[in-house]
């Protein structure tokens, strides 16, 4: 069963689903969809890494990616430029950088368009331990923290006031996110991980009135978008990671219908 | 030596903030079953204070000394981003574990019982303070910090929340850092108040606060006389216009 590429991808795409749902909504609950955006374009360079010097691919896009959000929340506390713009300076300066380094590299063959927009084909065996493993371990490190996150999402001040360390919590959610993505660059691709993780959820939020049941929404909305849109791409013969985002948008337009006039 | 009724203890606190103090120079006290009130102008460093005292700054001058771990927070203002959907029973147990009927205890003592499958997006100003302090006594605090606690409540719902708080500090034998304008509830509910325009302008018990010349300066002349409406000790009278006429003794 394992042998057929279909079947691993499918596998690949629930695993990643699962783990999207409930960051997903924190990454929109706390703004920080460009953040994730930051972190997936530096993972780029993490990439380039693991060809250059043969190391395992998720591993080398885990250490530069925690590496980059460590030093943005560092920069965040020690310098007056506004956060917008302190992303855009590392997400474009390590993008830029890597793509730097792959020039001095012609002798490698390199699939740039796998990288950024996620290949099924080139998903192993190996991959779907890597996926499910760390897919499981970043899970139960979220439920972990869960409480203290959710309190320091909803008001940072009165979370630190009543002892739940939000900083902290702040560096352990960071390095999750950077996990995610060394997990799921294989299979989603750097350019498009962002959408799955903020789409489904925007759809969630369109469906639910309470924080739990806008996670369970989320990580169904990421479900579907996979199941459907590996078999389109299969059926139809396009690239299977643009085509999950495009079924999560055609989701989230549909769940349109169900938000009420606000103001 | 080291009084075991002590919650927190602000020595010479203060701090800077693009090269401005913002405050500087508190001293500050708190203690089991007493309400502290801090008073001042817009921009006076009121909730900056309150912040310090709950170590919500990493730089400040002098120190504060925590002796609690049991504290709750009504913040000046808490926005909930709309993406964010929580209803008030999800708010309760934001910090801290909650059985149901403890939830509604809570929220019934501040009158809001039946918001509490409510979403916190639609409730109104006031019903929203009215949670926020629900929330922050439903755990039994030994240190209850309020910032304008009652900011947007109607006028008898105010009277009944400021009695609520003084009966908390007194059956939990909770300390209050209270921060408030309604200077006639804060003369006639508090333990100490401290008056505050950048650094502590004066501080003491509430009668002595309102005869302070520093006091008088920063609220006006007719700011003292609210106090009277309380107290009730007659300790002078009112000339034809309304001035205060200092009794003879």
């Amino acid at each position: 069963m394992f042998e057929d590429f279909l079947f691993r991808a499918l596998i690949a795409g629930i695993g990643i689903a699962l783990v999207t749902g409930p960051l997903g909504c924190f990454v929109v609950w706390r703004r920080l969809s460009f953040f994730g955006d930051t972190l997936a374009h530096s993972a780029l360079l993490g990439v380039i890494l693991s060809v250059t010097f043969d190391i395992n691919i998720s591993l080398s896009v885990f250490v530069v990616s925690s590496l980059v959000a460590l030093l943005l929340l560092k920069l965040q506390n020690t310098t007056n430029l506004a956060s917008d713009s302190l992303l855009g300076l590392l997400s474009h300066s390590s993008l830029a950088i890597g793509l730097v380094v792959l020039g001095f590299l012609s002798f490698i063959r390199f699939d740039i368009m796998g990288v950024l927009f996620g290949d099924i084909l080139s998903v192993s065996v190996n991959d779907l331990l890597i996926i499910w493993i760390g897919g499981a371990t970043i899970l139960f490190v979220l439920w972990l923290i869960w409480k203290p996150l959710f309190a320091a999402t909803v008001n940072y001040e009165l979370a630190e006031a009543e002892g739940m360390n939000p900083d902290r919590i702040n560096v352990i959610f960071t390095i999750l996110l950077a996990a995610l993505i060394a997990i799921s660059i294989k299979m989603v691709g750097l350019l498009l991980i962002t959408g799955m993780l903020i789409i489904p959820t925007a759809t969630a939020r369109n469906l639910s009135n309470n924080p739990k049941q806008m996670v369970i929404f989320s990580i169904i909305g990421g479900l579907l978008s996979v199941f459907i849109g590996l078999y389109t791409s299969f059926e139809i013969n396009t690239a299977s990671g643009p085509t999950i985002i495009t079924v999560a948008l055609i989701l989230f337009i549909l769940s349109l219908t169900n938000t009420q006039k606000k103001y | 030596m080291k009084d075991n009724n002590i919650l927190v203890k602000l020595s010479n606190a203060g701090i800077l903030k693009d090269n401005k103090w913002l405050v500087r120079g508190v001293n500050l006290e708190i203690h089991k079953g007493k309400i502290v009130t801090l008073i001042g102008p817009n921009g006076s460093g009121k909730t900056t204070t309150a912040k310090i005292a709950l170590g919500l700054y990493k730089h400040i001058e002098g120190t504060v000394e925590k002796f609690t771990k049991k504290i709750s927070y009504v913040p000046q203002k808490v926005i909930i981003d709309w993406t964010l959907p929580v209803r008030v029973s999800d708010f309760m147990v934001l910090t801290q574990d909650l059985k149901s009927d403890e939830i509604s205890y809570a929220l019934n003592l501040t009158g809001v019982e039946h918001l509490k499958n409510n979403n916190l997006r639609d409730l109104s100003g006031g019903e929203f303070q009215r949670v926020l302090l629900a929330r922050a006594i439903a755990k039994r605090p030994e240190l209850l910090v309020l910032d304008e606690p009652v900011q947007g409540v109607d006028y008898s719902g105010e009277v009944a929340l400021y009695a609520l708080i003084k009966k908390i500090s007194e059956t939990l034998k909770c300390g209050i850092l209270l921060i408030s304008h309604d200077l006639h509830v804060v003369m006639s509910a508090t333990d100490h108040v401290v008056c505050l325009n950048g650094h502590v302008c004066c501080s003491g018990n509430p009668v002595d606060v309102a005869q302070d010349k520093n006091y008088k300066e920063l609220f006006g002349e007719h700011s003292s006389q609210l106090l009277s409406i309380y107290e009730h000790d007659h300790n002078h009278t009112h000339s034809s216009d309304g001035n205060i006429v200092e009794a003879k003794k």
